[in-house]
């Protein structure tokens, strides 16, 4: 139950090799985190498109990749969830081998805690509905959270009283800049270029079709362009003229001094707005709520994380002396339903994966794997294709408020 | 964290408000006659600038009122106050 490692792995000497920009490329991916480096990967991988150029402002994988709290699970409500989700959580199970690169990745569980009946009435049809989708998921009484997480507190004579929880035994968290430091060598090996410091300005669109894109580093022609820029995708399919039904909000984390192992799984809890887990060095990361307005500010306002460290205190009262080491915030970029924008847009060759506001990251190798199909073929993978842009027109949307455990 | 004027009961901490999202929003004057598509925008797309954006606050912990901000999301800077029903003023 404990699988804190006793050494980290060492860096290998060399990870990517930065490249300059080429003229024209066949597909240029916008964003150099995670879903566009596990895109490029799988271009290159699955379809053998190796003429990719992964376009990142900063560096690689510094935006959201850098910044999150590394939770990985599958136990959403819909079975669209389910799909994409597990489908990655199944990549996740492999991919250390696949990358041929330590990921740390740790199936240490993830309790969802319910404070309330009506949570607890949601929380056992989500299980239910797990279930039914082959995810693995149980329902647990507060005497079984405590068995889990024993630094849990499960007096009832709290403001929230734990009344039980969700559990979902191969859940976990994993090494977030080894994930992407995995996924850019196992690309730049296939003949992806890794391109840093050039942020794209403008897009060119001639004819309803997408040519290329401007860049602080001059134009580079494309056949396809795959946006993958998080926080930022309403400012850059803005630039062909394409609105996207996002909201951008700062969100927060923060870690502390580092512990001796003592919180064994991953512990969420949506009505009070806290996740822990323990880093394998022994910080206690916890991540908040967004802040309720909208913002491209990579920090967020004091008061959440207030309230973050009350919520804290009052679900692991043992954390009451430790120290808050560094505080961090991300921009991310929240869509009306809590699901992602994945697939085709109205601009011909123009594709956009945004919207995975505060949930991303799990999504890593599976968004990458149905990214890479949609971009390939022109078509939207079975597994992205609930979450194209069209629903918000249709009406079928993946309403994920519930599940997706973050307030947005 | 913000320092917001409310109009009527003067600068006070971000944390005695209540975010409102995008300002100036106007519900279709005939609802009946707009397309799916029309529906879509009105119902689920908002500017999401990051620049000047116009936004709506409530006092919820003071004065329990609604007005409007313009703050630019690039910096968090607020350049204008005013009341509901005032048009957005112009930022130079
Ligand atoms: C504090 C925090 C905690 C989180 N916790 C979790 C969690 O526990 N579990 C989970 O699943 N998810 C979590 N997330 C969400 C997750 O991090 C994101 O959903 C996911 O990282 C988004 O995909 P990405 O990795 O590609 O984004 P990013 O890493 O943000 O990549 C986008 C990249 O695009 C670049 N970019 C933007 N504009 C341009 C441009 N014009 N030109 C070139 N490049 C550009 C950015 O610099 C950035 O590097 C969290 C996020 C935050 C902020
Ligand atoms: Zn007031």
């Amino acid at each position: 139950m404990n699988p804190l490692p006793d050494h980290l792995p060492d860096h290998p000497d060399r990870l990517w090799r930065s490249a300059e920009p080429k003229r024209s490329y066949d597909v240029v991916i916008v964003g150099g985190g995670g879903h566009g480096l596990a895109t490029a990967y799988y271009l290159a991988r699955n379809h053998g498109i190796t003429d990719v150029a992964v376009l990142e402002r900063g560096w690689l994988a510094g935006g959201n990749m850098a910044r999150n709290t590394t939770i990985i699970r599958s136990n959403y409500l819909w079975d669209e969830s389910a799909g994409i989700y597990e489908h990655a959580l199944k990549l996740w199970e492999g991919l250390e081998e696949d990358l041929g690169y330590p990921l740390l990745f740790s199936q240490r569980g993830v309790l969802n805690l319910a404070h309330s009946p009506q949570d607890v009435r949601e929380s056992v049809r989500r299980v239910n509905a797990n279930r039914l989708n082959g995810v693995d998921a149980e329902w647990l009484t507060p005497e079984q959270v405590k068995e889990v997480c024993p630094i849990v507190e499960i007096s009832p004579d709290v403001r929230y009283p734990v009344l039980g929880a969700t559990f979902q035994p191969r859940a976990g968290i994993a090494k977030h800049d080894y994930v992407a430091w995995g996924f850019a060598r196992a690309a730049a090996d296939l003949g992806v270029d890794m391109i840093e410091h050039c942020e794209v300005t403008g897009l060119d669109v001639r004819d309803g079709r997408v040519t290329g894109v401007r860049t602080t580093r001059g134009p580079i022609a494309a056949k396809k362009v795959a946006l993958a820029a998080a926080g930022h995708s309403s400012v850059v399919a803005g630039f062909a003229g394409v609105a996207l039904p996002l909201q951008s909000h700062p969100l927060q984390a923060l870690v502390s001094e580092l512990l001796e192992p003592v919180h064994p799984t991953v512990v969420m809890s949506n009505a009070v707005h806290v996740y822990v887990s323990q880093a394998h060095k022994g910080e206690l990361v916890m991540g908040a709520g967004i802040d309720a307005a909208n913002s491209y500010r990579q920090r967020g306002a004091f008061h959440i994380i207030e309230r973050q460290m009350a919520a804290a205190l009052e679900l692991f009262p043992i954390f009451a002396r430790a120290h808050v080491l560094r505080t961090w915030g991300g921009v991310v970029d929240v869509t009306p339903d809590a699901s992602p924008v994945v697939g085709l847009t109205p601009v011909e060759d123009l594709y956009v994966n945004c919207g995975w506001g505060t949930g991303g990251f799990k999504a890593t190798p599976g968004v990458g794997w149905c990214y890479a199909h949609t971009v390939a073929t022109g078509e939207p993978h079975p597994l992205n294709a609930p979450f194209s842009l069209d629903r918000f027109t249709t009406g079928r949307l993946v309403d994920e408020h519930g599940a997706a455990a973050v307030a947005h | 964290m913000l320092l917001i004027s409310c109009p009527w009961c003067g600068p006070r901490d971000e944390a005695e408000f209540h975010y409102g999202g995008q300002a100036h929003v106007a519900h279709p004057e005939d609802p009946a006659a707009l397309s799916d598509e029309e529906w879509a925008r009105y119902l689920f797309f908002r500017d999401n600038p990051k620049g000047l954006f116009a936004e709506r606050w409530s006092h919820t912990a003071g004065c329990r009122r609604w007005f409007n901000i313009v703050r630019d999301t690039a910096t968090n800077e607020i350049h204008a106050v005013y009341r509901v029903g005032e048009p957005r003023p112009v930022i130079t």
